[in-house]
């Protein structure tokens, strides 16, 4: 027996609610995060993520004020990104409760940024998020490109060698999202979740696309994934992480119940 | 009664957690300061720590702490509870940041997990250790009282503690090698994991702390 695979349920954030579109439109509401957190934290999550996808700087206050509200009742790891561009955001989302805080587009922008924050804060706290597409290269070979503004926008860069380089830089940790399965409910994109995870020594989150239990146990055991991440499936009710552990367990993955 | 509890900021970063699950598991009242009065002042005193031990340590230093935390171990003898880079500072050195000289309160060392760092069967571990993973008692102690053996708690690290003294260990871990989880003397205990991150285990684990009473 060792460590377990954890199950980590997210929380999609807009102006204060608890939100889950598919590919980023058609979103839906899901209610009050901190209820939602407060469900999972008593469900046995292994942890949570909270992912502010709110534009308005007034949104921001209500962010700070919702993870405060959050820490103070959820008694396990609570991960914060959107957003996250500076580090004085970063300790801003510290201070308020996060253990962790999720990096994206700024890493892209400022990939110095990485390496500071995990200078200064620890490894630990500094997860990197990398939203992935699917793209042929010239001989018609898959490869992944990461892909900024909720998966509109190409950066031309290559998602295993920024998960490498993001790793070396001092990332404690990746969450991978592949952008052609978030919201579709068709499974994770396990190509590039074990080309990553292959790739790099730090934990791999494997996220985007989770439709039933079996996508999870297919996250770890064919994707390599130390975490697995979900939303929607946990948010309308449709399976609780009890369940999800229990056919997890079936299926010979260690998990914490 | 768990009387006051001085949760000692050094400035390394958020102790919300630390504070907000004391209270929760009970406590009368939770203090997160750096002041010398306080501390002394306080019955019970929790040392805390995150980030990079370099900078730790230079806190740790520079505002007086090892100084408090000496006093309350071996004159005032209050029960006082390490956590994680707590846990490391309190040993001899640490491999991290090109090697740094700790408090040497407990003898040993603190090392890093190795790369590639691999299973008894040859699978690859990820570094950081990062999750729940299984806390073997290795004696008993008040602050196992109402834990299961091989209950799970949750962990981050990437340097781990190895005491000289091995019967100080109070639990061990798996991972790649077998590391100390918590060490225990007299009034004082120390543990790799995160309580205040470890669900209803780690409450439980501090409310123990809250009611423990070393000198009986």
């Amino acid at each position: 027996m060792g460590l377990a695979k954890r199950i980590i349920p997210c929380l999609d954030v807009d102006n204060g609610r608890v939100v889950k579109g598919v590919n980023f439109v058609g979103i839906r509401d899901a209610g009050d995060p901190v209820e939602i957190a407060r469900r999972y934290n008593e469900q046995g999550a292994d942890e949570i993520t909270f992912l502010d996808i709110t534009a308005s700087h007034q949104g921001r206050d209500t962010t700070v004020h919702t993870v405060e509200q959050i820490a103070e009742q959820v008694f396990i790891p609570l991960t914060v990104g959107g957003g996250i561009r500076s580090l004085e955001d970063i300790r801003t989302m510290l201070n308020a409760g996060a253990d962790k805080v999720s990096i994206n587009t700024a890493a892209i922008h400022n990939p110095e940024l990485v390496r500071q924050a995990s200078e200064r804060f620890g490894a630990q706290c500094i997860v990197v998020a990398i939203d992935a597409k699917r793209v042929e290269d010239v001989e018609g070979k898959p490869r992944w490109e990461i892909f900024t503004h909720g998966g509109r926008k190409p950066t031309g860069i290559d998602a295993v060698a920024w998960a490498i380089k993001m790793a070396e830089l001092g990332a404690g940790e990746i969450l991978l999202t592949s952008m052609d399965r978030d919201g579709t409910r068709n499974g994770f994109e396990l190509g590039v979740t074990s080309a990553i995870t292959d790739a790099v020594d730090i934990p791999v989150i494997a996220s985007g696309g989770v439709g039933n239990l079996q996508h999870l146990v297919d996250g770890i055991l064919l994707g390599g994934a130390d975490a697995v991440l979900a939303a929607s499936i946990f948010h309308f009710g449709e399976f609780t992480v009890p369940q999800a552990k229990a056919y997890m367990a079936a299926h010979g993955i260690e998990v914490r119940v | 009664m768990s009387g006051t509890v001085a949760v000692i900021d050094y400035g390394m970063g958020n102790l919300h957690s630390v504070a907000s699950a004391l209270q929760h598991a009970g406590a009368d009242r939770v203090i997160v300061t750096h002041d010398a009065n306080q501390i002394r002042a306080a019955d019970r005193v929790v040392f805390p720590g995150v980030g990079a031990i370099r900078d730790c340590m230079a806190e740790i230093r520079r505002l007086h702490c090892d100084e408090l935390l000496q006093l309350a171990l071996t004159e005032q003898h209050k029960p006082v509870l390490a956590i994680c880079v707590g846990m490391q500072a309190l040993m001899t050195s640490s491999e991290e940041n090109g090697g740094v000289p700790c408090l040497d309160i407990i003898p040993g060392t603190v090392r890093h997990f190795g790369h590639p760092l691999l299973d008894a069967d040859g699978t690859r571990l990820k570094v950081p250790h990062m999750g729940w993973n299984e806390v073997c008692q290795v004696r008993e102690h008040p602050l196992w009282e109402d834990i299961p053996d091989r209950t799970r708690f949750y962990f981050v690290h990437s340097y781990y503690v190895t005491a000289r003294d091995r019967s100080l260990v109070a639990a061990s871990v798996e991972y790649g090698c077998s590391a100390d989880a918590a060490l225990a003397r007299d009034n004082l205990f120390a543990v790799q994991f995160h309580p205040e991150k470890s669900h209803t285990a780690g409450l439980q684990l501090l409310r123990n702390f809250l009611n423990w009473n070393p000198a009986c």
